[in-house]
């Protein structure tokens, strides 16, 4: 009785079960991709094809509506002879450097003060972060009432009694774009410091103790024990930065749409007006592919870098 | 007893002179500093509670005489944007109506693209995750025109629903790269088990990978908001008439120069364009902290 019951049990179930098993497996191994699948497509299509779709309109013959005829790469040198994308350029590189560089070294300072075991921490925290919460829109147009001479600092100053004071930042084009260096790290700077701070409360407190010991004084201590710990953090705030200033555009139309004249335009203003205001298509294909370009350029080492450290840390 | 407890009574160190000096000087720099980054905000608040005369003939910054909060009403219900004499009221809608869907979409995909992408072996996972990180650094110059030219193909030009489509696009390789992050750091044995309990996909995702990721969810929920609600190029390309959100609307606002400037009810206006974000890094601070410190470190 016994022998026969076994036999069954150990041949005719496990056929049919396996192979429903191994269907399972199948539907289950696909799964990932089914759900993958949408992002997968649209991430593709945004970056492979869009970007080539834009590229392909840089070399054509579009000029207020898509022509898809191939022109040429007229348009890229175009760009080149026209006043408002240079000007453009040489703001950003101005601005992109003084901007990170401004921001970075207030947000550290900053960090390094608030890492003193200050009491209200939190609360000063909460005020030197909260304008990385708020729109470029409604920081450039606020800097601007507070900046333009009619209204804001000078006119306030002189309404004290100074007649003679003057505070014509945004308005003077030679220094126009300092103003919106000035609202950018007031944007950014806190956010610095917020990541900056999270890095030196990474350190080895013991490595530091250790290093007093040997005598070590502040300074060296910093060079030697805590910059080395926070360097990471600092080139993801580097990496952020950079894309914040080559995307620089809400800012400078609130706080000085621009001007004075063309004083303080950018590349990505020079694209919007050429797009949809300009009607030359192509040019302004071609000038958002410089400014791709541009940010690999400067995004390349950076990356490189990361992904050197990260090896390194795997080993 | 009493001696045992000796060594941890707090020492009293002789007083520094100097020590003292320097904390009153670091808490004296601190605070100017704090007062410098809380200007603006306060002089917006002060202004959104003066009258615009006041304001013309005092300069922007001052107190307010007498509490108005007329200009916080015509800024809601009936300041002119674009010819249109409505407020903010319908702009401020649309930004939620937009918003909400689209971050709620983009992280839900987000989570599920991060699983999917750490947990469970799936070939090509890297590339996929290159794609992503170009998805984030992508300047949005470059797909501006096709994106228009799509949504038209699409007849979404000009609709909120369009401009919603574009920011869950966009906000996908965000959110799948935040969550990424912090699932990378899940044990692997949990799942491991799970599926040799025979849980699938779905099952695993419902049963293990969402009871742990709250704190994921909540800082990429509070980042696509923030970021989509102040987003600028795209809702002012895509966007026209009264599906146009708020942020867009406000530069409409500022644009009218119909001789004299309404810089009271502008500050109420934008400071109600501001509240928003404001309240959600205010209530979610700490994690909004941590969303920076642990998304971007990464």
């Amino acid at each position: 009785m016994d022998a026969p019951m076994r036999s069954q049990d150990d041949v005719a179930p496990f056929t049919p079960r396996r192979r429903q098993v191994s269907r399972r497996e199948r539907l289950t191994a696909s799964l990932p991709y089914a759900v993958l699948a949408p992002t997968l497509f649209t991430t593709f299509v945004y970056i492979f094809v869009f970007v080539g779709w834009n590229a392909y309109l840089s070399v054509s013959a579009s000029t207020m509506l898509p022509n898809y005829r191939f022109e040429g790469f007229g348009a890229y040198i175009d760009v080149w002879s026209n006043p408002r994308w240079t000007t453009g350029v040489r703001n950003l590189v101005l601005f992109g450097i003084l901007y990170i560089g401004l921001s970075t070294f207030f947000g550290t300072v900053l960090a390094i003060m608030m890492d003193q075991k200050v009491r209200g921490e939190n609360l000063f925290r909460a005020v030197f972060l909260y304008p990385i919460a708020i729109s470029f829109i409604v920081t450039g147009t606020t800097w601007q009432w507070l900046l333009n001479p009619s209204t804001g600092l000078q006119f306030f100053v002189q309404s004290l009694g100074w007649e003679s004071f003057r505070f014509e930042l945004l308005t003077n084009r030679d220094t126009a774009i300092y103003a919106v260096v000035l609202a950018a790290v007031w944007h950014a700077s806190g956010f610095v410091m917020v990541m900056v701070l999270a890095g030196l409360r990474g350190v080895d407190s013991d490595l530091v103790r250790a290093g007093r010991i040997d005598g070590a004084g502040t300074v060296t201590i910093y060079r030697k024990i805590v910059l080395p710990t926070i360097w990471p953090v600092m080139i993801s705030v580097l990496i952020v930065l950079l894309q914040f200033a080559i995307k620089t555009f809400d800012l400078v139309l609130a706080l000085t749409h621009g001007g004075p004249g063309i004083a303080t335009t950018f590349p990505s203003i020079f694209i919007y007006d050429r797009m949809f205001a300009g009607g030359r298509l192509a040019e302004a294909s071609a000038a958002a592919i410089w400014l791709l370009f541009a940010l690999l350029l400067v995004l390349a080492p950076f990356i490189l870098i990361a992904r050197r450290r990260a090896r390194q840390e795997a080993r | 007893m009493a001696q045992i407890a000796l060594p941890f009574t707090p020492r009293r160190r002789p007083p520094n002179p100097w020590g003292t000096v320097l904390r009153v000087l670091l808490y004296v720099a601190l605070s100017l500093i704090a007062l410098f980054y809380l200007a603006p905000l306060a002089v917006l608040l002060l202004n959104s509670f003066r009258d615009n005369e006041t304001i013309l003939r005092e300069s922007f910054i001052g107190l307010p005489s007498e509490i108005v909060l007329d200009n916080w009403r015509v800024a809601w219900g009936s300041a002119c944007i674009n010819a249109e004499c409505t407020g903010v009221r319908p702009y401020f809608i649309a930004s939620l109506v937009m918003v909400i869907p689209a971050t709620l979409i983009s992280t839900a995909a987000g989570l599920l693209n991060g699983f999917a992408l750490t947990k469970w072996r799936v070939p090509g996972a890297d590339l996929f995750f290159v794609m992503i990180v170009l998805g984030v650094f992508l300047p949005p110059q470059v797909v501006l025109l096709p994106w228009a030219i799509t949504l038209a193909q699409l007849g979404l030009s000009n609709t909120l629903v369009g401009l919603g489509l574009v920011h869950v696009i966009q906000g996908a390789c965000f959110t799948t790269l935040f969550c990424r992050n912090y699932l990378v750091n899940v044990p692997g044995d949990l799942i491991k088990a799970a599926r040799i309990d025979g849980a699938g996909f779905f099952r695993t995702f419902w049963r293990i990978i969402l009871p742990l990721s709250p704190p994921i969810i909540i800082v990429t929920i509070i980042w696509q908001f923030t970021f989509i609600w102040n987003e600028f190029l795209f809702a002012l390309t895509f966007s026209s008439g009264q599906a146009r959100p708020i942020t867009a609307a406000l530069m409409s606002l500022n644009a009218d120069d119909t001789g004299v400037s309404e810089y009271g009810f502008a500050s109420a206006a934008v400071l109600i364009a501001a509240i928003p974000p404001l309240l959600i890094y205010f209530f979610g601070g700490r994690y909004f902290v941590r969303g920076l410190t642990q998304g971007a470190v990464k």
